[in-house]
């Protein structure tokens, strides 16, 4: 039987409508999952102190439970042997939050979870009690100085950390919520401005942020170029015949091919081959070990540059193909050039559409990270490849990528679960890393394009 | 009634005689000019003189190769692979198809108006200096006379006066075809084409227009290809009407429109064929 025609329209309708929710629906989800799990990380929660039915005393942080268990992060790895605890919550006799018990980050051993018993002075003194932690306080504000402290955990079985282990120390039983903000505030911080310690699971994200925008940035300066100079030469100089057409499905296919093989491209061409030949010409006192024939920011950004290409082509292109043929007669009719024709009408309407295709290419490319592995990225490389030695700028050095970052941390690391909340705040980031890029090239796209507003309502 | 009935060679010998001028007056020569679209034909054998300073007019039914001719003056069609020609033209006695001839050049001085009003995304005053430009002048004295002088020869210039820095794009059409006008005129060509310039304009900026074109006649050779005939017969002082690619009459303007020798063009224009 055949649908009344106006359901049939209903039913179109609410179709294509569902799926437009649904993409947004995935997408918003996507983003809260990530945002949240990895903003919270910088939360200081309070920390529980439970004492067992058997008598034993355990304290730690609250992350999730299941039916009749929950899970504490305990810290104290150098005690304990583990951080993660699961507790069965029939068996915790109290559950309290004493103000005195303390949360350190030390760069060796993980966080520590405990009590303050005493601390050394510089002097040698040692100091106990609330002394001790008048001391630590002025100590961490920068107006005392400390060397040892002595910690001990909630069973009493005592630790000692060196005070230049300790990355950051607080009470946060102690703490009201604006407090916890300006400690959350200072967790961010850290994480967007220092290097990465402990195995890349404590301290921040500071030279893979760098490393990342460094490299998009490279690239975006070599395949901006080539890509619009093909472009060019395909649309507005080469014959159109069966030969550009073939061109233009081999550019449109050679966005398909998947990146690792761009990464293998990269280490057999760039790395070994045009390396090698560097190094045997201009670093040949260094030999064996390579300068540029290794994997580096420099090979990186030119693999990525070639993975991208085509995106920028396509987008140019189709940015001149919508130049009106009216125009360019116009300006020929003039007395132009074609070469004038191309500079100041032709190129001028079409950088909108070239910009569009940078954006696209410095999505993905920001994004990518199999190549990367290939070709130059690091799992530590806390030196920025950027100083004050000449050559300022140094192309021929290893760098961290946020992406595989986000893949050492999770996949990698000594402990994933404790490194878990790491991960999603630095997907996090690279998702923000990502989108600024793409705002600051919608920005500048926008400011040409109202140059030319009359030709978007033609 | 068919075009058919009449043979090539009678074509011929009535078209060739009618319009006679002395030849020193002549911008335009037309040889044997035969011009093919990837090999199909769109303009056969054709001869035909165009006046200096005067208005012509070349009038037909839709692929008739009317604009294709016009285009063929500026060497328009060089942008096309896929056209051939044969033939020759001359300008002022040279062959704008000779070795040594600077396209360029040749088309700053066959200017050209399109059927559409073309103007560059660009305020009016970069739409007139644009051609200017081109020529190498850049002083901004220069330009702002050259384009003020541009303005009031296309009979724009009380209406942008006040704000020449606006975008071309925010004028009417009629404003934007006398736009295209000025800007042609500002880099002082000898020949203006125009490909049916007020096709896509209400009457009022038709006549406009036509009054535009009727008093740039003392200043340069004026080529309007229309497919209005009333049109023609207001503004231009020869009429040539073309059918298939052929030149089929070619007179005074007042002689084709009032006494065609032949019945093809006369069932043109009163209406009966086209």
């Amino acid at each position: 039987m055949r649908m009344p025609r106006l359901a049939g329209d209903g039913v179109w309708r609410w179709l294509s409508g569902a799926c437009v929710a649904l993409s947004l629906l995935a997408v918003v989800a996507l983003l809260a999952l990530v945002v949240t799990r990895g903003l919270a990380h910088f939360w200081p929660d309070d920390i529980e102190q439970l004492t067992l039915d058997n008598g034993e005393r355990i304290a730690g942080i609250a992350r999730d439970s299941e039916a009749g268990e929950r899970r504490y992060f305990t810290a104290n790895r150098d005690l304990d042997g583990q951080v993660w605890q699961w507790i069965e919550t029939q068996a915790i006799e109290t559950r309290e939050t004493p103000p005195d018990l303390l949360y350190a980050e030390r760069r060796d051993w993980g966080p520590f979870i405990g009590r303050l018993t005493a601390v050394d002075t510089s002097a040698g003194e040692r100091l106990q009690g609330d002394e001790a932690e008048r001391h630590l306080r002025q100590a961490l504000a920068g107006n005392a100085e400390i060397t040892t402290l002595h910690l001990r955990n909630v069973e009493g079985r005592a630790a000692e950390v060196a005070f230049a282990q300790v990355a950051s120390l607080s009470w946060p039983n102690r703490m009201d919520v604006g407090d916890k903000l300006a400690a959350w505030g200072h967790g961010v911080w850290r994480f967007l401005s220092e290097a990465p310690s402990d195995g890349n699971t404590a301290g921040g994200v500071w030279p893979a942020i760098f490393g990342t925008l460094l490299m998009v940035m490279l690239m975006s300066l070599v395949v901006t170029p080539f890509g619009v100079l093909a472009a060019l030469y395909l649309n507005e100089v080469a014959r159109q015949g069966p030969l550009t057409r073939l061109v233009r499905i081999a550019v449109r296919n050679l966005a398909g091919v998947p990146s690792i093989v761009y990464g293998v491209f990269g280490l057999g061409v760039f790395v070994y081959g045009l390396g090698g030949r560097l190094d045997s010409w201009f670093f040949a006192e260094r030999l064996p070990s390579p300068t540029f024939g290794t994997g580096g920011l420099l090979w990186a950004s030119l693999t990525l540059a070639l993975l991208t290409l085509p995106v920028v082509i396509v987008a140019t292109e189709e940015g001149l193909a919508r130049v009106p043929v009216a125009l360019r007669e116009g300006s020929l009719a003039l007395g132009a050039t074609r070469f004038e024709t191309l500079r100041r009408v032709v190129v001028p309407m079409a950088l909108p559409s070239m910009l569009t295709g940078v954006i696209l290419a410095v999505a993905r490319a920001a994004g990518e990270v199999v190549p990367l592995m290939l070709v130059g990225v690091a799992k530590l490389a806390p030196e920025i490849p950027v100083d004050g030695e000449f050559p300022y700028l140094h192309l021929d050095s290893k760098f961290m990528h946020l992406g595989y970052h986000l893949f050492d941390l999770g996949f990698a690391s000594r402990d994933a679960e404790a490194a878990m909340p790491l991960v999603f705040a630095t997907a996090t980031l690279l998702v923000v890393v990502i989108v600024v890029l793409n705002l600051t090239a919608i920005i500048l796209r926008h400011h040409l394009r109202a140059r030319h507003r009359a030709l978007e309502h033609s | 009634m068919s075009a058919a009935s009449f043979s090539a060679a009678e074509t011929q010998r009535l078209s060739s005689a009618v319009v006679d001028f002395p030849s020193t007056s002549s911008c335009f020569d037309i040889e044997a000019l035969s011009l093919a679209y990837e090999g199909k034909p769109a303009l056969r054998d054709l001869t035909l003189r165009v006046p200096r300073h005067r208005v012509t007019a070349f009038i037909g039914p839709s692929g008739c190769g009317k604009s294709t001719l016009l285009r063929g003056l500026n060497r328009l069609h060089d942008l096309n692979d896929q056209v051939t020609r044969q033939g020759c033209i001359r300008l002022e006695g040279q062959d704008i198809h000779a070795r040594d001839v600077d396209v360029a050049e040749l088309r700053r001085r066959v200017g050209m108006v399109f059927q559409t009003p073309n103007p560059f995304p660009m305020s009016i005053y970069e739409n007139v200096a644009y051609g200017v430009r081109l020529q190498g002048i850049k002083r901004k004295r220069e330009l702002d006379e050259i384009v003020e002088w541009a303005l009031q020869s296309a009979a724009l210039w009380e209406e942008v006066k006040a704000d020449l820095h606006a975008s071309a794009w925010t004028l009417s059409g009629g404003q934007q075809q006398r736009l295209v006008i000025a800007r042609t005129l500002a880099v002082r060509p000898d020949v203006l084409l125009l490909d049916e310039p007020a096709s896509a304009l209400d009457p009022i900026s038709t006549l406009k227009i036509e009054e535009l074109i009727r008093g740039l006649k003392s200043q340069l050779t004026l080529v309007l290809v229309t497919h209005n005939m009333q049109q023609a017969a207001r503004v231009s002082d020869y009429t040539a009407f073309l059918h298939a690619g052929e030149l089929v009459e070619y007179a005074p303007t007042d002689t084709l429109f009032t006494n065609p020798r032949l019945r093809r063009t006369e069932d043109y224009i009163t209406g009966r064929v086209g």
